[in-house]
């Protein structure tokens, strides 16, 4: 049988607030255990939480710019179920009204089309703390500095069909809140995370399968490998006849399986309530519109605006446009060296190449942006050759001088732009090489561009390499044909 | 007089004078604690005596009295209710559950009475998490109601009750949530108020139902309990519940005149099954108002009836939430030799909940399942509403409403304490000002079977000082509130 | 709505409370009769009612982002009936 792949995702996204979402503690990641823990976040008798006004501001952010409605009253809720990392014994989250509704994103396939995937709908919710099972003679750690750290839960609809769309929508919204600046967007460290509901249903099928979900997937790659991995799964219990027991699942990526978890067996009932300790949270159009006027340039606009004034081609924009840390590199790049093409070439291919051969992250290059735009200045003011400027590259890339100018100098790579050198020389090479100059002149002049070379190369092999080869050209060109 | 028969304002009077130290007056209520309080015939209204802290705060309130920097509550001794965070005090809320919690931080309302040098002796007993209406379901042992030891305080704050009533303090703080400082003060003689929602901080005040509850005075006499709410009040920024608004001196106003105050009787306070004497107590202290110049109306609140099932949906729902923090891991009981996390919060909360507790989280806790949510929690929300139009109605013709406080005096103990349903129908004429977030208070208006009953004054959302100096002038003409019990 | 043995057991088990096999009976009767007393709510029809969860109407009070709480861990934790290295310590925890 066909079988059509339903899939919907739950991103997790922790805000990049200096404090948490209902106490004071910062939410600075890595602290010894417990340190960042306030009477609040550790849930002991009496304490009561209150709002923090950044994490409303950038859920709001976030709403604007998925295109959604944002609630103007939204209510937090209290979700119940025992943990030891959730001290309450319940979380704060928001379920009937939510600071975000539905709104929507665009994700881009492998044959370049788009594909708008709706979003169901983002609220604001706590973060819990962490179990830590190394072995203390049998027993569990708990960690509480991460409880109460803001997080807004993105959910999209179920319209997500294959583990490659799943991967291209979580990569945009990591996109969006990094461009936002609301999230850091650093997958190692949890700062995003992904539930995957997964289900297949028969092609044609209107209505849906029975789905397991996916917990806290935590890498773009896992998540392409988890879904395609359930999707087998279910694929292969399906066509034997059998059916998905609906349940709660954790990626194995060394094992490369998903396995059911067993703490999750027992069916819950959250019983969601209204929080008491909490009242509804109330913003009105102005307030929307002031955060609206704040957004910065989205990936979309920026990937517009790089192809429309900036004149670059369309695969150029979108993947200088798709992380935030490529776009601020590459406009970095672009604002030192005043030249959006040139700066495109250099940083998707000399840059990228380097960085993908030795693995390293655009944030850790050791080129700099600003030394890269200011190389790339340098060939532009013909200062130095582009193979001068691979030079200036490898040896910023290997960290041997900071100073582009200074390298240039020390490498020897600057060019003989001088007219009067340049004509010395070439004066010179058509002395001493009459018959070639012969030659030239008796040529039909359609085939005289091809003979020009050959006094090209002698000219830049008396520079030593130094003259500009443009500029060698230009004058050899003169002064031959005027012998014709 | 004696010194334990002063009134706050009359000790706070003396120490001003100089009529004695803080020191000396503390030392007399420790003593008496000592020794009516304490042993198997003592009224045990104190679960925590904090002897050496309070002598301690006593000198260095006499020191700041000495410096001229005193306040009017320096060195006035008094007590806390066991559900207040003490820093460093075991805090226990009367459950086994934290017979061992130590908080490592104050309550707003016990930092605003240390800011002003009060000395607290003690904190005293109350039902579990606030769970009761008779001071019986403490871990720490019923308290004795000390006009007849053989009958409940009421509750839930039922220890302040008794040791205010006792004169082992002058004053003492309360919490409401349904009744719980209105009924004990009623059924103790004492004037307890419980103040509009948001007017006290619930911070570092252990949560039973956190949009039900409270924090009030409860003291001797209206005179007294203002001066407390001037402390205790204030807004608080670590309570998102907390309304920023002013705290007037609630002194200042106590001897306005009443001429023209309108009171509502609400029909559904007087009905034919109330008992006989408390209607009659209850009209001869209104007739008391119209002598002060106060015009009475027949008024109707008609969803009273409904405040009952509506709070015993509200108040349970709210506390099987509040309460799964007790889970026997960052603090408090935890069971011996737990084989894994399920069995950890299954036998320590099973072990460290008493009985009522237990039933109140379970009913909330299927109040608020699937499958029932509606029918029960939206609906009791539902209720809560039509409860709050009455009174918005009402308090658009009167000034004060006004009726019992409690169906009847004091019970005997374990009278009702086998049938849950029986003890909640205790609270039917005092769960609606919670509901709708209304002040209520609880004045002495006479005895019954020589038993103290109280008279309830409602008023209008931020209308305590009007209600305390209703309250004061009706203790000018009247007795009530200098009665004593029996050896006291 | 009477409860039966299931009713409470399910119920026990989702507020995480122990309860000996021989009180079940007494709280199926009890809670049946609170569930009772509550029910009386139903005789009021409430449809166009709209639900109150505070008595105020209030709105959320925004705090500042700013941190404000220092590290206290030790006298936070004094109170854990179980911890070591800063942590506090449950039976194995399994996901």
């Amino acid at each position: 049988m066909e079988w059509e792949v339903v899939i919907g995702l739950e991103i997790h996204a922790q805000l990049a607030t200096k404090s948490k979402i209902f106490s004071g503690s910062s939410t600075a990641f890595g602290a010894e255990p417990n340190t960042q823990a306030s009477l609040v976040d550790l849930g002991l008798p009496g304490v009561l939480p209150v709002f923090n006004e950044e994490a409303l501001r950038m859920a709001v952010k976030f709403g604007c710019a998925i295109d959604a409605e944002i609630g103007k009253v939204s209510v937090f809720d209290r979700k119940n179920y025992f943990y030891p990392d959730s001290p309450k014994g319940y979380q704060t989250t928001q379920l009937h009204h939510p600071i975000v509704g539905m709104g929507h994103i665009d994700i881009t396939l492998d044959d370049g089309t788009t594909k708008r995937i709706n979003v169901t709908r983002a609220h604001l919710e706590e973060d819990a703390g962490k179990s830590l099972h190394e072995d203390f003679h049998g027993m569990s750690g708990i960690d509480l500095n991460r409880a109460g750290t803001p997080l807004i839960e993105i959910v999209s609809e179920p319209e997500i069909r294959s583990a490659k769309e799943a991967v291209a929508y979580f990569k945009k919204m990591h996109s969006i809140v990094t461009y936002l600046g609301i999230c850091d967007g650093d997958l190692s460290q949890g700062s995003m995370r992904c539930d995957c509901n997964v289900s297949l249903r028969p092609k044609g099928q209107e209505e849906f399968g029975t789905r397991t979900e996916i917990k806290n997937v935590n890498s773009f790659r896992f998540v392409e490998q988890a879904i395609n991995v359930e999707i087998e799964r279910q694929m292969d219990i399906l066509e034997d006849g059998g059916s998905i027991t609906q349940e709660t699942r954790l990626f194995d990526p060394n094992k490369m399986e998903t396995r059911s978890m067993r703490s999750k067996e027992v069916a819950n009932d959250y019983r969601y309530f209204p929080c008491p300790d909490l009242l509804p949270v109330v913003i009105d159009d102005e307030y929307i519109q002031s955060v609206r006027d704040s957004l910065p340039e989205l990936p979309d606009q920026k990937k517009q605006r790089l192809m429309d004034v900036n004149g670059l081609s369309e695969y150029d924009a979108s993947v200088l446009s798709a992380t935030r840390e490529m776009a601020d590199y590459f406009e970095a790049v672009a604002k030192a060296c005043d030249d959006y093409k040139l700066a495109a070439n250099w940083v998707m291919g000399e840059l990228s190449a380097a960085l993908n051969k030795n693995e390293v992250e655009i944030k850790n290059s050791p080129v700099k942006a600003e030394q890269l735009g200011a190389m790339i200045a340098r060939i532009k003011d013909n200062t130095i050759s582009s193979k001068g400027g691979k030079d200036v590259f490898a040896a910023l890339w290997d960290e041997k001088g900071d100073d582009v100018d200074a390298l240039i100098d020390s490498l020897g790579l600057k060019q003989v732009s001088d007219t009067g050198a340049i004509e010395a020389i070439v004066d010179e090479v058509i002395a001493n090489n009459q018959a070639q100059v012969d030659q030239y002149v008796n040529a039909e002049p359609d085939k005289r561009g091809k003979m020009i070379g050959f006094f090209v190369g002698q000219v830049m092999k008396a520079s030593k390499g130094a003259a500009n080869p443009g500029m060698v050209n230009k004058v050899l060109k003169e002064k031959l044909d005027a012998k014709c | 007089m004696a010194l334990h028969n002063l009134t706050l304002t009359q000790i706070s009077q003396g120490l001003e004078a100089g009529d004695f130290t803080s020191v000396e007056i503390t030392k007399h209520f420790l003593d008496r604690i000592k020794q009516l309080d304490q042993g198997e015939n003592g009224i045990n209204s104190f679960i925590t005596v904090c002897e050496e802290q309070a002598l301690a705060d006593a000198k260095a309130a006499d020191e700041r009295r000495a410096a001229g920097n005193a306040s009017k509550w320096t060195g006035v001794p008094f007590a806390h209710k066991d559900i207040f965070c003490t820093d460093g005090t075991l805090t226990t809320c009367g459950s086994k559950m934290l017979s061992n919690f130590i908080p490592p931080y104050d309550a707003t309302v016990v930092e605003n009475m240390k800011r002003e040098g009060a000395v607290c002796l003690g904190k005293t007993n109350m039902d579990e998490f606030a769970m009761g209406s008779s001071n019986e379901s403490s871990f720490y042992g019923a308290v004795k109601n000390p006009w007849n030891l053989e009958t409940i305080p009421g509750g839930s704050s039922g220890g302040s009750a008794a040791a205010v009533a006792a004169r082992l303090v002058p004053a003492a703080t309360g919490t409401d949530t349904g009744g719980s400082i209105r009924q004990p003060s009623a059924l103790c003689g004492l004037t307890g108020l419980k103040p509009t929602y948001g007017r006290c901080s619930r911070w570092g005040m252990i949560a039973y139902a956190s949009s039900l509850d409270q924090a009030g005075p409860m003291a001797r006499t209206a005179e007294d309990a203002a001066m407390m709410l001037n402390v205790m009040a204030s807004f608080d920024s670590k309570d998102s519940t907390s309304i920023d608004q002013d705290v007037p001196d609630y002194t200042a106003t106590l001897n306005d005149d009443l001429a023209g105050k309108v009171i509502g009787l609400p029909k559904e306070f007087f009905p034919e099954s109330l008992d006989g004497e408390m209607k009659q107590t209850m009209l001869a202290a209104i007739e008391k108002f119209k002598e002060l110049g106060c015009t009475v109306k027949e008024i109707s609140l008609p969803s009273t009836d409904l405040a009952i099932p509506a709070y015993y949906v509200v108040a349970p729902a709210e506390c099987s939430a509040n309460l799964s923090r007790m889970d026997g891991v960052r603090f408090g009981y935890r069971c011996d030799d737990p084989k894994d996390v399920e069995d950890l919060y299954k036998r320590s909360r099973g072990e460290g909940f008493g009985d009522e507790v237990k039933r109140r989280i379970m009913i909330g806790t299927y109040a608020l399942s699937t499958g029932f949510y509606d029918a029960y929690y939206v609906k009791a929300q539902k209720i809560r509403r039509l409860i709050k139009n009455d009174f918005v109605k009402a308090f658009a013709e009167v000034d004060f409403i006004m009726g019992p406080v409690t169906p009847s005096p004091a019970f005997k103990i374990g009278e009702k304490s086998g049938d849950p349903v029986e003890m909640y129908m205790e609270d039917k004429f005092t769960l609606s000002c919670n509901l709708a977030g209304l002040p209520g208070m609880s004045i002495p208006a006479g005895l019954i079977n020589g038993l103290p009953v109280g008279l309830q004054i409602m008023g209008n959302y931020w209308s305590e000082a009007s209600m305390l100096n209703a309250a004061h002038k009706f203790q000018q003409v009247t007795d009530f509130h200098n009665a004593a019990p029996q050896g006291i | 709505m009477a409860l039966d043995r299931s009713d409470v057991t399910n119920i026990a088990d989702l507020a995480r409370l122990a309860i000996a096999e021989d009180n079940i009976g007494q709280y199926q009767e009890e809670l049946s009769s609170i569930l009772a007393l509550v029910e009386q709510m139903n005789a009021v029809n409430t449809d166009d009612v709209q639900p109150l969860a505070h008595p105020t109407d209030a709105v959320q009070r925004l705090r500042s982002d700013v941190v404000t709480e220092e590290n206290h861990r030790e006298k936070y934790m004094a109170n854990a009936p179980a911890q070591e290295s800063g942590l506090f310590l449950v039976p194995k925890v399994v996901e």
